[in-house]
């Protein structure tokens, strides 16, 4: 290997090094930017972070897994992963390649900007070195890679099903013109190369390139003006890059950091939400996912758009999306680069009405009057009643290892019942819940017996933190105060606003799916095995929101045969009843309350269970199937 | 001053001249659900913050109509916007959304 231009510099390298001058500065001071827009506690922790070891292994993972290698896109789409992974990983790879090489064969060029790029012009090789050939054909095999995937993303704007995606992003300008780039200068290496084939040396792919274009073009005439179109085409795309989408390759690995640091979204657009929101590839995985978007003239609303319209700070249009949005999670879960557009839109929505008027005094007299729900909490004991002492003699037994689990959470303490407002609507959970801790002779404390005060968590989506912070401290003090270190929450909403914000420590959180399915895995509830087939619908608060799917499904194969849906789990669709969504008006939610029912039902399951009283109500109105809480199916199959 | 064990009410006058047409009609633009209302009550009724104070939707639009501002903001400041009213809402009214807009209206001095 031998260099074979003196100098080692050539004028065509200049639009390449502009681009590249020019986006260091910019991310240069991107970079200052984001970290002078956090709060400095914020700032601490994220240094702090770079010295923990457990943290730092996991943002190395998940550089390589998300930003390289695309693992979340392979698992749901193989070939939707390979096209993206193809054109991040084999791109990677030919610049770490280039700069070995030239650290190898080299040494005296370490340092340039340009030179790894276009190493194959500056040297020549002969076929007598093998370490260079060994190169050779590396890089003309990720070369390869990419090609193969830049002819997959083509192919998806013709037909993005074949992908697996039903709609894609429109992309803007600034993107088209990224895009472009991106597309040309990959085929555009492989010709330069492919022309200097002949004199530098290649493989399997530059030469027989220069072989057949040797037969009707002159070889040595084209090599230049190849190779000033190749680095043209990388210099624009650098220009373009921090108007487009692809701003998102350098601020993901920024996220990665950021977000494993555990910082928090303080302001809708600054400090780690402009890393965030500039992390958005537009990839458009979230228009798929997001339940309003069975009507088309939905489409304007997915996070996709928000997120374009916080870059271009459209506040009219930001306010729109972010007031329109269900706030189910479902593009969350499925963003491959974690964007958390629903924080987003949450603090956008604090902006508007987080400084609202508000009146909550009669919460402090809430605390005395008889309705309220800390009046001095009567407790009731299971075992008053007199049939459930015949209906569960065989539960004696039963008792007894639980009493030797003691360790258990359940049956130690007291247990406190939130059974929260939406639930009070539902007065069927209310029951159906009375009866298992009956059966289970669980000694409970109904907290909100004759209506309670709301669990803050629509006031934290509505953006109103600070009302939210009121009641939540209200809510907090009847918890403590009423001494139980267990609380069974027959609401998602509350139980996510409990986990997250409560602060309650000691006190083990549990909603009655997982209460259940403790008490059946401590055989304190016996249960009949019917013939009836369920089926289940993951609610968003649950599910997405506290990472629950398990349990209910354990609970339901106990009762009877479960059914799977068509979009079960991270994917399930919102019943429609979502308090997170603002503006979308009832005849919208008809419509996502009956898409979600089709999926739940196309195995014909005899009911729709959910664990959501919101959910419940939803779909009662709109179902053919009947639908039932969780707790019901239990209460109905008590032995 | 000496008291009779008695006082005058308040006048119950509505004087409809101080309703205010403009506020109205970015009300009726922001959430035009307010004039699907027939006053049934249902809202009220399943309140969660009513049963601590005075809290209600119907009796707010009524104000509205009638011109009183302040105390049609008087009975919607205590509201925790827990939805309740908008899934007992006959008329399917986006009850959250209409709290909000009468807040957002209203409250401008």
């Amino acid at each position: 290997m031998r260099e074979r231009i003196a100098g080692g510099y050539d004028p065509f390298v200049l639009p390449f090094v502009i681009g590249m001058i020019f986006i260091f500065i910019y991310l240069f001071i991107a970079l200052i930017r984001v970290f002078r827009a956090m709060p400095g506690s914020d700032r601490k922790k994220f240094f702090l972070s770079l010295l923990n070891p457990t943290i730092m292994y996991k943002n190395i993972r998940d550089v390589i897994c998300d930003c390289l290698l695309h693992i979340k896109i392979f698992k749901r789409n193989a070939l939707l992963g390979y096209m993206h992974a193809s054109i991040a990983f084999g791109w990677f790879m030919l610049i770490v390649l280039g700069h070995i090489e030239v650290m190898l064969f080299v040494p005296q060029r370490n340092g340039t900007l340009h030179y790894p790029i276009f190493y194959r012009y500056f040297v020549a090789e002969q076929n007598a070195t093998l370490k260079g050939a060994v190169f050779f054909f590396l890089m003309d095999f990720f070369l390869l890679v990419v090609l193969s995937g830049i002819g997959l993303a083509m192919y998806k704007r013709i037909r993005s099903t074949a992908l697996g995606m039903r709609r894609t992003t429109k992309p803007c300008f600034a993107d088209r013109v990224a895009l472009w780039c991106l597309w040309s200068i990959f085929p555009l290496r492989l010709l330069a190369e492919g022309f200097t084939a002949g004199i530098s040396g290649g493989s399997f792919l530059t030469k027989p390139v220069n072989m057949l274009f040797a037969n009707f073009l002159g070889n040595d005439m084209n090599v230049l003006p190849t190779w000033w179109a190749y680095s043209t085409a990388l210099g624009l795309f650098f220009l373009a890059l921090p108007f487009s989408r692809y701003m998102h390759i350098p601020t993901e690995v920024l996220y990665i950091f950021l977000r494993n640091a555990g910082l928090k979204i303080h302001h809708p657009r600054k400090g780690l939400a402009e890393a965030e929101i500039y992390s958005c590839s537009s990839c458009g995985l979230c228009i798929d996912a997001c339940p309003m978007n069975m009507q088309k003239k939905n489409l304007k609303y997915s996070s996709v758009y928000f997120v374009r319209f916080q870059r271009r700070n459209n506040k009219k249009k930001i306010n729109e999306i972010a007031e329109k949005c269900l706030m189910c999670g479902k593009c969350v879960a499925l963003c491959p680069v974690g964007v958390d557009s629903c924080g987003l839109k949450q603090a956008q929505r604090a902006t508007v009405t987080d400084k609202l008027p508000y009146n909550y005094s009669f919460l402090a007299s809430a605390h005395h009057q008889g309705g309220g729900p800390s009046m001095p909490l009567a407790p009731v004991s299971g075992s008053a009643t007199g049939n459930e002492v015949t209906a569960n003699a065989a539960a004696h037994g039963a008792g007894n290892a639980t009493g030797n689990a003691a360790q258990s959470a359940v049956g130690k303490d007291k247990v406190l019942y939130f059974a929260g407002c939406m639930t009070h609507l539902t007065p069927a959970i209310i029951k159906s819940m009375t009866t298992i801790f009956d059966a289970a002779k669980e000694d409970y404390v109904f907290a909100d017996k004759d209506g309670g005060v709301c669990c803050g968590r629509p006031l934290m989506l509505t953006g109103k933190v600070t009302a939210a912070k009121e009641v939540i401290e209200r809510n907090r003090e009847m918890i403590q105060d009423s001494g139980c270190k267990t609380v069974v929450l027959s609401c998602p909403i509350c139980l996510k606003v409990l986990k997250e914000e409560y602060n309650l420590k000691g006190i083990t959180l549990l909603h009655h799916t997982q209460y259940i399915n403790q008490l059946i895995d401590q055989k304190r509830i016996r249960l009949n095995h019917s013939e009836e087939s369920f089926v289940y619908h993951d609610p968003c608060e649950l599910g997405r929101g506290c990472n629950i799917y398990q349990e209910p499904r354990n609970v339901l194969s106990a009762i009877g045969e479960l059914k799977k849906a068509n979009k079960e789990k991270k994917e399930s669709i919102c019943c429609g009843g979502s308090l997170g969504s603002l503006t979308l008006n009832y005849h919208d939610r008809v419509k996502i309350t009956q898409e979600s029912l089709k999926a739940l039902t196309f195995d014909n399951p005899d009911k729709v269970i959910t664990a959501c009283p919101l959910c419940l109500k939803t779909f009662s109105d709109q179902s053919t199937t009947p639908v039932a809480d969780i707790a019901q199916a239990v209460a109905g199959n008590l032995k | 001053m000496a008291t009779f064990g008695y006082s005058l009410t308040p006048s119950s006058r509505i004087d409809l001249c101080k309703f205010n047409q403009e506020k109205w009609n970015r009300l009726v633009e922001l959430e035009s659900d307010v004039l699907k209302c027939m006053a049934c009550g249902s809202c009220t009724a399943s309140c969660t913050a009513g049963k601590f104070t005075r809290t209600s939707l119907r009796s707010a639009i009524l104000y509205i109509q009638n011109g009183q501002e302040k105390q049609a903001l008087e009975l919607v400041q205590s509201c925790l916007l827990c939805g309740k009213c908008f899934m007992v809402c006959p008329r399917a009214i986006n009850t959250r959304n209409l709290l909000l807009s009468i807040n957002k209206i209203y409250s401008v001095k």
